[in-house]
């Protein structure tokens, strides 16, 4: 199946928009992408293995953690995950 | 100081944009091709605003959207390469919020200021940094130009 990496992460990915995967399920997926790119752990998890709260991930076009599996959720070839960080700010004082 | 070239008419339509939608804060995607000088914007794609709770002062584009506008960059050979948004009647610096909730890490963030429903200033900041803790927007040049070259 193909990832796709947005633009900041290409860094750890050699420059490559797209990594092509083998796996089962998502998590398998990403645990795929991070043996291949390592460098790009600590941008997608926390120290505990979450997912960090800013990514988003997305299997075709449903966000992973409104499925029922989760990262649990089985895979297909012709299946494609999407890594989007979040976008959002605004001229309001935090 | 890095330098974000773009056309007139990609110019035009992000402070366009947020006239149009004042007293609200528009956003968009930038979509562009790296250079050696740099990113050269081919496009602004403008998005929906999510926080309808607070569209006067909060912006937020939603993932699901994102994921529609990086499929379109990679229809048109380009890459996600910044975003943009107004501040209605403030102005085009960065706040905290602004940099709280950005994580396009080497990315070009946009503002245009609007005021009584008019694009007055429109400024542009690189992400800096290579990790969430070391992050900081830095002031970018904006280069309207007719072409890539």
């Amino acid at each position: 199946m193909t990832i796709f990496i947005p633009t900041p992460l290409r860094t750890f990915t050699a420059g490559k928009d797209a990594v092509e995967v083998n796996a089962a399920t998502i998590a398998g997926a990403l645990d795929e992408l991070i043996l291949a790119y390592p460098g790009l752990r600590k941008h997608l998890f926390t120290s505990e293995g979450k997912v960090r709260a800013f990514v988003n991930i997305y299997l075709n076009d449903e966000d992973v953690r409104y499925l029922p599996a989760k990262e649990a959720t089985e895979v297909s070839p012709a299946d494609t995950l999407s890594i989007i960080p979040s976008i959002a700010g605004g001229c309001q004082p935090r | 100081m890095s330098e974000l070239r773009l056309s007139r008419a990609v110019y035009d339509t992000i402070r366009a944009h947020g006239e149009e939608t004042y007293p609200h804060e528009c956003c968009g995607a930038l979509l562009g091709r790296s250079t050696p000088d740099g990113w050269w914007i081919e496009a602004a794609i403008r998005a929906g605003n999510t926080r309808t709770d607070s569209a006067h002062n909060r912006y937020e584009i939603s993932p699901a959207e994102l994921v529609k506008i990086e499929r379109e960059s990679r229809r048109r050979g380009l890459s996600i390469a910044g975003f943009y948004h107004s501040h209605p009647d403030h102005p085009t610096q960065w706040s905290e919020t602004d940099l709280a909730e950005a994580h396009w890490l080497g990315c070009s963030y946009v503002i245009t200021a609007v005021a009584n429903g008019k694009a007055v200033a429109t400024n542009s900041f690189r992400l800096a940094g290579d990790t969430e803790e070391n992050k900081r927007f830095e002031p970018e040049l904006i280069a309207v130009k007719d072409s890539a070259s």
